[in-house]
């Protein structure tokens, strides 16, 4: 089992965790969207080998967070509370 | 020399002391310039090849590998080949990979080791022999042999499932496949690659795309680590690490990479002379050939590019099989390991031109790519062969996430992921 560490709550088991995809996609604003921007920011992934910048939830509190994380080691490289892009 | 195998060749090869057979394919240099280059010799890569020579007249084609030959999800998978797919467009797919197995040992001249044992999937409940009922229909339609089996089917073609009344998950039926089966993962890709090979396609293992060539807005090659090689037609076919290869090119895919799980118990007497595939339990059991309990579940929870499990899926699995299952509380486990799986959202695979020019794709199996070997490499081969898509492939063009029009089995059929 390996643990995540929650901004709010610390570390817990992986199992409390729910991936929420890349960290940085931005929902497009605006009516004269075009189709492709759609597409790009509902379905296409960076899904990079190495070091991830990613969102999280801890579903035990319920607090959305990113992690940098590296997908083949699992090792954890940072976690912090969200803000900046994703700041509403 | 032998180059053919038959009954009538082993007998011969045993009274002349086994000395004239040939390796199975041969590992050539690779040269400067292809007609075509597959990336990729997984089952998928490789049945791409044989059928670029086979259907297409192209032979002057290299697969590039960079490890070993179905050393990724090819040799990692369950065995399970099967066409119980909801919507026409997969239908049409699966069904054709489905046939073209069926004939694959002959076609190959390599005993791919097919067995047709049938495949039920459970149904736990009332609400889910209604959408079974509605899946079996479906598949009738679209002309896929399908049953509903009623709970005594089921007892006969598995009576050492838990069949108690306390069962957490009891059997109110099922949906049954006769033509579904297993088949040998390995020999799927050494059969290709030896039939391949015979044609006078080039495998090329160790050898790892660095960088493509991109000129005038087209792919015209690879940079490898054996050195250049150009084609102006290439496939990539990489399971897994589809979207390591797309950022090379300059784009992304619709894609997360997931490990998904597979274990084996020791082998024991036969027992299990079907694949059981459990919704509630989140498990699916066949036997080999060997005797070992093949069993799998879902994918892990967390995006991945180790090929090797986590422990809480693992746990998940055990738990569901057991439940499934409890006669087999005293196996012992003797492996398991990892694939990592191209995940999209429709739980549909990609096959059709990349942004790029001149690189086309096949990818995005998800958990299911090894029943769909010969029908991939098929559609795969025609578009590098011709520039246009089958009219099966079409549908599964990278254009339907911006048209909107997808095909989500996951809805259609109850993939897991």
């Amino acid at each position: 089992m390996q643990l995540f560490p929650c901004p709010f709550c610390g570390p817990r088991d992986e199992t409390e965790f729910h991936y929420g995809g890349d960290a940085g996609n931005i929902r497009p604003d605006g009516a004269d969207v075009p189709i492709d921007r759609w597409a790009d920011y509902l379905y296409l992934r960076t899904n990079p080998k190495g070091t991830a910048r990613e969102i999280w939830v801890h579903m035990t509190c319920g607090e959305f967070f990113v992690m940098e994380r590296d997908t083949v080691s699992h090792k954890v490289l940072s976690s912090a509370a969200l803000g900046g892009e994703h700041a509403a | 020399m032998t180059r053919r195998y038959s009954a009538l060749s082993l007998f011969k090869e045993g009274l002349a002391g086994q000395t004239g057979w040939q390796p199975a394919w041969r590992s050539p240099e690779p040269k400067p310039s292809y007609d075509a280059i597959v990336i990729g010799g997984g089952g998928h890569g490789l049945a791409t090849a044989y059928y670029l020579a086979k259907n297409h007249n192209i032979a002057r084609v290299a697969v590039l590998e960079k490890g070993w030959i179905g050393g990724g999800n090819t040799g990692r998978n369950t065995t399970v080949v099967r066409s119980n797919y909801y919507y026409p467009e997969s239908v049409e797919l699966y069904g054709l990979a489905h046939r073209l197995y069926e004939g694959l040992a002959k076609d190959l001249n390599y005993n791919v080791m097919l067995s047709q044992r049938g495949m039920v999937n459970l149904c736990h409940s009332t609400a889910e022999m209604e959408i079974g009922a509605r899946t079996v229909n479906a598949m009738q339609i679209n002309g896929i042999d399908a049953e509903l089996f009623s709970p005594d089917d089921v007892r006969r073609v598995a009576p050492i499932y838990n069949f108690s009344a306390d069962a957490r998950f009891p059997v109110f039926g099922g949906i049954w496949q006769g033509r579904a089966g297993t088949a040998r993962h390995d020999a799927v890709a050494w059969g290709y690659a030896r039939a391949a090979s015979r044609l006078g396609v080039d495998i090329i293992q160790n050898c790892e795309i660095t960088d493509f060539i991109i000129e005038g807005g087209r792919c015209r090659g690879v940079q490898t680590s054996r050195g250049a090689i150009r084609a102006d037609r290439i496939g990539m076919a990489v399971a897994g690490h589809s979207s390591v290869l797309a950022a090379k090119a300059g784009f992304r895919l619709p894609i997360n990479s997931y490990a998904l799980q597979a274990c084996v118990s020791e082998p024991v007497k036969p027992i299990l002379d079907t694949v059981v595939l459990s919704p509630g339990c989140g498990v699916y059991v066949s036997q080999s050939d060997k005797g070992e309990i093949v069993i799998g579940g879902g994918l892990d929870r967390i995006p991945s590019y180790a090929q090797r499990g986590n422990l809480p899926t693992l746990e998940t699995v055990i738990a569901g099989l057991l439940e499934m299952f409890p006669i087999f509380g005293q196996l012992k486990l003797m492996r398991q390991w990892a694939g990592i799986v191209d995940v999209v959202p429709d739980s549909s695979p990609i096959i059709g031109e990349s942004p790029l020019p001149g690189l086309f794709l096949n990818c995005g199996w998800g958990t299911g790519g090894f029943k769909a070997i010969p029908a991939g490499g098929t559609l795969l081969a025609q578009l590098l062969a011709t520039g246009k898509h089958n009219d099966i492939s079409r549908p599964f063009d990278l254009d339907r996430f911006a048209t909107g029009r997808l095909i989500d089995e996951a809805a259609g059929s109850g993939i897991a992921h």
